[in-house]
């Protein structure tokens, strides 16, 4: 009595309806002027990031995000781009991670991340007419507009301590992901906004506030689903951010990577953007109301 | 030396010079954060659960045990009870010590049992048991499609989901390093 891989088999319906949203995201950028672009995996440098290590390959390594082509694109006059891409990130694992995963990337010439935030409301507005998301059991409001908080009124309003005792603390993280981050977009989505500046490596600080980035994540029933920015476009600036990022991985004992140099001779000539990079895998985990990042894929590495 | 990357649950570790297992692990990070290995441990001596979070470059010594092959013979008011096949030495560990590996465990079954100071404190399984289903929903007539599942709970009180093809009293192999459904077994 041979059976079919019953663990595969079971995964037909949300396999279906990935390829079905994959599809509509398609239509709603190319729809609205969009250029799909492709651009190499495999890459010489990715943008150093203090906790994010990358997949060698080779003396190269495979991309962490399409960021640096997408945004050298955008430097060269294309105004409008998107990318649905396989990234590939060390291991990142567990019921929300992939160590490859897929990143549908947006950029947009002449705005800033306002218009990201209505441009993410917009996407799901087509990909759940019925305006509705049933998490579990409850339901989840899509109706425009969606919640607004700042990183800081976010910690005032859940956590035991303030943003700026947190981050002195080095506590950050813990009490984002474990005080923080389960209120946010349980009603309805949340953007997360405002991040100080040490936390968003490639984003533009806001006007006479250079202690604050021009950032946002997107929340919907605790889960982040997307991180934006005003895209930063000083290479000097760019450049000193790059560098306190390769000393935080120094100073935990990690290796330094090389500079994207071809990017940050190129940044000069990028206009104002503002750019996003949104988990293709979870958020059909929400439109399905799956519970784990593994049934909304054929095979995780466990698998292979 | 374990790093945080090997952390999974089933992975057993010396702290404070005892052995625990992890029996629940979440990763969580940020997009552009820290990452944050959150483990549930079960005290393998005392049975005694507690939360713990760790940071990307924390080491772990792996607990090294003594195995000992030996039989499961049955349950008593001690526990689980099993028997080195040649000495006849016998052993007890209570289901709090062993946690959801009791639910695999199987009359006669082989089985490597953990030791520390001589005492039986685990096991390791085999990473396939057989199961009878004791208690599932009929197949609903009609469906037929290949992924659809349903409710089951074994002989040994295990609940998992199973295809809606699979009949109460059907024998069921189970994969015991993830709790799942892996096919029918032709009896």
């Amino acid at each position: 009595m041979k059976e079919p891989n019953w663990a595969l088999a079971r995964k037909r319906q949300a396999l279906t309806e990935r390829a079905r949203i994959i599809q509509e995201i398609r239509n709603f950028f190319i729809h609205r002027g969009y250029l799909e672009v492709e651009t190499p995996h495999r890459i010489p440098a990715n943008a150093p990031e203090a906790h994010i290590d990358i997949v060698a390959s080779g003396p190269w390594a495979l991309h962490t995000s399409p960021e640096l082509a997408m945004k050298r694109l955008l430097a060269a006059g294309y105004e409008q781009l998107f990318q649905l891409c396989r990234v590939w990130r060390e291991s990142e694992r567990g019921q929300y991670h992939l160590p490859e995963f897929t990143l549908l990337e947006w950029y947009r010439a002449g705005v800033d991340y306002h218009a990201l935030m209505t441009e993410c409301m917009e996407l799901f507005f087509v990909l759940v007419p019925e305006g509705k998301l049933s998490r579990q059991g409850r339901m989840i409001d899509l109706s425009m507009p969606w919640q607004q908080l700042t990183v800081s009124e976010a910690f005032s309003r859940y956590a035991p301590m303030s943003l700026q005792s947190s981050l002195t603390a080095d506590r950050f993280e813990e009490v984002l992901t474990g005080e923080v981050e389960p209120h946010l977009g349980k009603l309805q989505p949340t953007f997360l906004t405002e991040y100080p500046t040490s936390l968003a490596a490639l984003a533009r600080t806001k006007p006479g506030e250079p202690l604050v980035a021009e950032r946002f994540e997107l929340y919907i029933d605790g889960l982040e689903v997307a991180n934006a920015f005003s895209e930063l476009t000083d290479p000097h600036e760019q450049r000193s951010r790059f560098d306190a990022a390769e000393e935080t991985r120094r100073a935990s004992g990690k290796a330094p990577y090389p500079l994207p140099e071809k990017f940050l001779t190129e940044l000069i000539t990028m206009p104002e953007a503002a750019g996003i990079a949104l988990g293709l895998d979870r958020l059909i985990m929400l439109l399905t109301d799956s519970d784990s990042i593994d049934d909304v894929v054929a095979f995780t590495p466990d698998d292979l | 030396m374990y790093s945080c990357a090997d952390l999974k649950k089933g992975i057993k570790l010396m702290i404070d010079n005892e052995p625990h297992v992890i029996v629940q692990f979440d990763f969580t990070k940020p997009g552009k954060g820290q990452a944050l290995y959150k483990c549930k441990l079960r005290n393998m001596i005392t049975g005694s659960l507690f939360d713990r979070t760790y940071r990307s470059g924390e080491s772990f010594e792996p607990a090294s045990l003594e195995e000992r092959d030996m039989q499961y013979l049955y349950r008593d008011e001690t526990g689980y009870v099993f028997m080195d096949q040649k000495t006849y030495e016998q052993t007890s560990i209570s289901e709090e010590v062993l946690g959801d590996d009791h639910y695999f465990l199987v009359d006669n079954m082989e089985v490597k049992v953990l030791l520390h100071n001589e005492r039986g404190i685990g096991v390791t399984l085999p990473n396939f048991v057989n199961l009878r289903v004791t208690q599932s929903d009929p197949w609903v007539k009609g469906d037929t499609a290949a992924g659809n599942n349903k409710p089951a709970t074994v002989e040994s009180g295990y609940t998992l989901q199973v295809p809606s093809f699979v009949e109460q009293g059907s024998l069921i192999q189970i994969d015991t390093r993830t709790g799942e459904y892996v096919t029918r077994v032709k009896e």
